[in-house]
């Protein structure tokens, strides 16, 4: 579905990404697991355009991104939920999941994805005329994925949707994840809570410093050493 | 002062209150979308009156069409503005951007000398508004009453636009935050335009109704007015619709007040609105619609 080969990115002189390869199948869970600054949301700006590498090839089912303004890529069922949320704290809640629709003209598809967001997370039907900077950091989260579904994506990327998050919350957010997954969304999952994203992903790609170093399937890498003394954070019982 | 001669000065104030307020607005939204001061917005306003002036009386075309020709070719120019001299340095520092909307604002005041000619021109007088009517003592031109009218519908359709289309919904997400924007599909350039296109024919019809008011047009009219109503603006909350009309509102009023009342001081007619402005901000730093400048943690 999703194909990178030989990504290069630099800011300014300084390599983000040093030549990665990366495949997303249709109908997985895929995560991409790493420490601050390996590359990780450099990757996903690349995917959906904010980010223009200097080498390499992106395609979505065959045909090139890179050359692709952002609105087109979103166009086409690649949706970002970008990291820290970035809700729009001075639309109302409602507003912030039709603005999520922005590029879509089947109305009547669109109410009825909207009251399935609605069932997804009450608390967005609740709260549909708070401005969304009023919610909370986990509020936001919700809102930030619900406004992502509403643009109907084929390909769902997230960017750390954890990040800050308490631990209930988090595990809340993991079983959306899944869920929205069984529904035949394709995700792309950036975390560093290595452990909760690699249980529920079918492949999983280690990145450190710009480079992929491991790929496995979820369940290897959670076995894997370097990946449990490195992410995991804890020692393998002798 | 009579109770006759005050309602007089008082419907001035206010119609010259509603001429701020359109052009205010103007400001008001650009530097809501991208957090520029468009120095050129008072000389777009200026361009207005030519435009007008050259399809009246020079092309003869009956007034309301020009006046509809006028609105959507200064509406063009806004955009023209914005796509030459800002969308080409969006990335670079602001500083940059500003000093783009001086230069543009002295191009466009050189161009109308040039195209134009320095001499004044007389803006052509239409009876139909400008004739007076008698209220008792109270002569007051029709357009008096008709500028306010026509500002405040204007402005019910803005805040419809913003607040309940999509395309108000995109340049409200767009003046929060570009990128996100561009992930929900937002084509955040033309939003831009959008937002120059309606800045600029609201200053169109501000101005066609300026030179109504004060039939005598030259290159540089842009250039007091435009200080004035961008005053209004920052007086009003920068960046919000309804700060730049109240802070429109209060300068006409208080500019034509004082006169009124203290004749001897109509040479400092244009002093008063920079005195004004100094004491809202001294007490409001951020004028009386801002939103309070919260530090981020």
């Amino acid at each position: 579905m999703l194909k990178i080969d030989n990504l290069v990115v630099s800011y300014g002189g300084i390599e983000a990404l040093k030549g990665i390869n990366l495949e997303v199948e249709e109908g997985k869970i895929v995560t991409l697991i790493g420490a601050n600054g390996a590359g990780k949301s450099t990757t996903l700006r690349s995917i959906v355009g904010l980010v223009k590498p200097k080498s390499g090839t992106i395609s979505y089912k065959g045909k090139d991104l890179l050359s692709e303004k952002t609105q087109n890529i979103v166009r086409q069922g690649i949706t970002l939920v970008p990291e820290g949320r970035r809700v729009f704290p001075n639309l109302t809640v409602l507003e912030n999941l039709k603005i999520g629709a922005f590029t879509r003209a089947d109305s009547k598809e669109m109410s009825a994805d909207l009251d399935r967001v609605h069932s997804t997370f009450p608390i967005l039907k609740e709260r549909g005329w708070q401005l969304a900077g009023t919610l909370s950091g986990g509020e936001q989260q919700m809102l930030a994925v619900g406004r992502a579904l509403m643009s109907k994506p084929k390909l769902l990327m997230m960017d750390e949707p954890s990040l800050g998050l308490a631990p209930l919350i988090v595990k809340e957010i993991f079983e959306i994840i899944k869920e929205i997954h069984r529904q035949g969304v394709t995700i792309l999952l950036i975390e560093q809570n290595a452990n909760a994203a690699l249980h529920i992903a079918d492949v999983g790609y280690v990145l450190e410093t710009g480079r992929i170093t491991l790929k496995g399937s979820g369940k290897e890498l959670l076995q894997n050493e370097a990946v449990i003394s490195a992410y995991l954070g804890k020692k393998k019982a002798k | 002062m009579t109770f006759n001669v005050f309602l007089q000065h008082l419907t001035n104030g206010i119609s010259l209150g509603s001429l701020y307020a359109l052009v205010a607005i103007g400001y008001t939204m650009v530097y809501g979308i991208l957090r520029l001061i468009n120095f050129a917005h008072g000389d777009i306003f200026m361009m207005a009156t030519y435009f007008t002036f050259y399809s009246i009386v020079i092309f003869g075309v009956p007034w309301y069409a020009a006046f509809m020709a006028v609105i959507v070719v200064t509406g063009a120019l806004g955009i023209l503005l914005e796509a030459a001299a800002y969308r080409p340095l969006r990335d670079a520092p602001r500083i940059s951007i500003m000093i783009s909307a001086i230069g543009a604002s002295f191009l466009l005041e050189n161009l109308a000398i040039v195209i134009f000619g320095g001499r004044p021109k007389a803006f052509p007088a239409l009876e139909l508004f400008t004739k007076v009517i008698k209220l008792g003592t109270v002569s007051i031109q029709r357009l008096t009453f008709f500028i306010p009218i026509m500002t405040l519908i204007l402005l019910f359709v803005l805040l419809y636009l913003i607040n309940h289309t999509k395309s108000g919904m995109a340049m409200r997400a767009v003046s929060k935050d570009f990128e996100t924007s561009r992930l929900m599909g937002i084509d955040v350039n033309r939003t831009i335009s959008f937002t120059f296109g309606i800045g600029s024919m609201l200053a169109a019809v501000g101005g066609i109704m300026w030179g109504m008011k004060f039939p005598q047009i030259q290159p540089l009219m842009g250039v007091m007015p435009g200080i004035k109503c961008f005053i209004a603006a920052v007086i009003g909350g920068i960046g919000n619709i309804h700060g730049a009309v109240i802070g429109g509102f209060i300068l006409g009023l208080v500019e034509i007040l004082l006169i009124a009342f203290l004749p001897d001081l109509t040479g400092y007619r244009d002093a008063f609105a920079f005195i004004l402005l100094i004491i809202v901000l001294l007490f409001r730093p951020t004028g009386i619609m801002g939103e309070k400048i919260a530090e981020k943690v």
